[in-house]
């Protein structure tokens, strides 16, 4: 089990966020979380990794420091890059909390590969300040990569890239999957994430309303209870479209 | 990478050692070094060891000091207009050298000065804990650093504003515009073992200031803990800062624009730049102390004085060079 959350209760300035959450992620799947805004998605993931005070239980957050580091990659919806360092560096961020200092065969064997996963060789040298927001959001996830742990939690990793980006991004996380890791992805895109993920989560109102396989999920009165909308969804051969209606 | 710390390191050498050449005592370069480093009798050994050695030691750990604690809390804050000062321990120690030389505690002992600027610097940063303590965020730490400062601020010129005698005053004015003449191997001793530790404190916050590139939730997701490395951040720049105000007086613009000039010669690393910019900081500082004994040297020209007047222009050319840019 990558991750184990269970009966996770969350409250911020004596506001209740989340309310007995329990959410179990296992190697080889890749779990949308769904939802609308305010629902509640960054701040379960913020307090399964133990970055903001809760109650109940996530095995992440009981671990070290370090073992956690080394346990799950964090990509935070706010895209933070703070100096103009260069592509290659700011992926080499993500070998901090392996031992050795970033710079060993091994950490440079996990930042090439990170680059070339996210197809960022032309733009190794460049200054990450200097690229385009979609640019910068691929870098960043190449740096999660580069941490090379198990489990993923990327919060909204799609936002901002084109269309071929986004697909090229789910199909990363699907094929990081089937390698045996684990993926935790917020995403809005409901196509998308019916395409991809062999899991999805719906978060409403600081509650679970829904965990199961996409057509499970995606039905039209938990999609009503959610998003207060109801959804049309045309079959293609290349996978399901779901249309905001 | 590599070049530019060799570099830099072989021009404080270099200037180290023209620190130590220059003065107005009238005798050859050889003379000196002979005097400095086999002793003797006369009065070259006496300048040389009691007058020249320390100020070029100063110069050296001073410069350092604020350029390493430059860079430090620019790569904390994440932002280029951070400077050692910020946290309101220099102000703090500026205002107890004021006290002492306006009570006359400074006419007492030698380190009377210093000791009573030591004591203000830790004053300021038992507020500034306990304003800022373990749980408040880096905007609190620099919202009480200000008010800090300003605090100081008010407190020397209170003092200034009531002093009733004018000497005390002038003495004041000219403290505060920092210099490095006429300090003893006291004044090494009592400055260099807390900025040593300093130092070391800083040292271990290289690879936190890295992550913290990537803001702050991304960074205690990879490991580091905010609440411990600004604790270690705020007593190395503290046991730098204070040290260097109560032996140099208010040197500004070193921690501020040296880290500025270096960030792109080492990619931007924070961690990088904290070597860069303690070599940087002390080239500065010894060049400066070297030009204020030569350029007017029977005006007494204040340390301070230069490197701000020496400072602005360079911070303004970079702000003109960033500007056309259009980022950091």
């Amino acid at each position: 089990m990558l991750l184990d959350i269970r009966n996770l209760s969350v409250s911020r300035r004596k506001r209740p966020v989340l309310h007995a959450v329990s959410l179990q992620l296992r190697a080889g799947e890749l779990v949308g979380l769904i939802g609308p805004n305010g629902a509640g998605k960054s701040t379960l993931m913020e307090a399964a990794l133990g970055l903001i005070p809760f109650a109940g239980r996530s095995n992440l957050a009981s671990m070290t420091p370090e073992g956690r580091a080394r346990a799950a990659a964090y990509l935070p919806q706010s895209r933070e890059i703070a100096w103009p360092v260069s592509v290659e560096d700011l992926i080499a961020l993500g070998r901090i909390p392996w031992p050795g200092g970033g710079r060993g065969p091994a950490d440079r064997a996990a930042i090439d590969a990170a680059i070339a996963r996210m197809r960022l060789e032309p733009y190794r040298k460049r200054t990450a300040l200097r690229l385009s927001g979609g640019e910068q959001t691929r870098a960043l996830i190449a740096r999660a990569l580069a941490q090379e742990a198990p489990l993923l939690i990327a919060d909204e990793p799609v936002a901002g890239l084109d269309p071929a980006q986004q697909l090229a991004c789910l199909r990363l996380f699907r094929s990081l999957a089937d390698e045996g890791r684990g993926v935790l992805a917020s995403i809005h895109d409901l196509g998308l994430a019916a395409r991809f993920c062999s899991r999805l989560v719906l978060l409403a109102g600081g509650e679970i309303l829904a965990d199961g396989p996409p057509d499970a999920v995606l039905r039209d009165d938990l999609m009503r209870r959610a998003f207060g909308i109801a959804t049309r969804r045309v079959d293609t051969p290349d996978g399901p479209a779901i249309l905001p209606v | 990478m590599r070049a530019l710390l060799v570099g830099l390191s072989l021009l404080v050498a270099a200037l180290f050692l023209a620190s130590l050449l220059t003065g107005p005592a009238d005798f050859g370069p050889l003379e000196g070094l002979a005097a400095l480093i086999f002793g003797g009798d006369g009065p070259v050994p006496i300048v040389m060891h009691e007058i020249r050695l320390p100020r070029a030691i100063l110069g050296l750990a001073v410069g350092a000091g604020l350029g390493l604690t430059g860079a430090a809390m620019q790569g904390y804050l994440r932002n280029p207009l951070a400077e050692p000062g910020l946290i309101g321990v220099s102000g703090m120690a500026a205002l107890g050298a004021v006290i002492a030389i306006q009570t006359g505690l400074s006419l007492q002992a030698i380190l009377a000065l210093p000791a009573a600027a030591l004591a203000g610097a830790a004053l300021g940063v038992g507020l500034l804990v306990a304003l800022a303590g373990p749980r408040g965020g880096s905007v609190t730490l620099i919202l009480a650093g200000v008010a800090i400062s300003s605090l100081a601020g008010a407190g020397t010129a209170l003092v200034l504003n009531l002093s009733p005698n004018p000497y005390a005053a002038n003495e004041i004015m000219f403290w505060l515009m920092g210099s490095l003449a006429d300090r003893s191997m006291l004044h090494v001793w009592l400055a260099l073992p807390p900025m040593l530790v300093g130092a070391a404190l800083i040292r271990t916050t290289a690879t936190g200031l890295d992550a913290l590139t990537l803001g702050e939730a991304a960074a205690t997701a990879m490991g580091v803990s905010p609440s411990a490395l600004r604790l270690r951040l705020v007593a190395g720049v503290a046991l730098i800062v204070g040290p260097a105000t109560a032996v140099a007086g208010a040197v500004g613009f070193v921690g501020l624009v040296v880290p500025h000039i270096l960030r792109p010669w080492v990619g931007a690393r924070p961690s990088a730049l904290l070597p860069a910019s303690a070599l940087g900081g002390a080239a500065l500082l010894l060049a400066a102390d070297i030009a204020v004994r030569l350029v007017i040297p029977e005006r007494d020209l204040k340390l301070g004085v230069l490197t701000a007047i020496v400072g602005a222009p360079l911070f303004l050319h970079l702000i003109w060079k960033t500007r056309s840019g259009g980022r950091v």
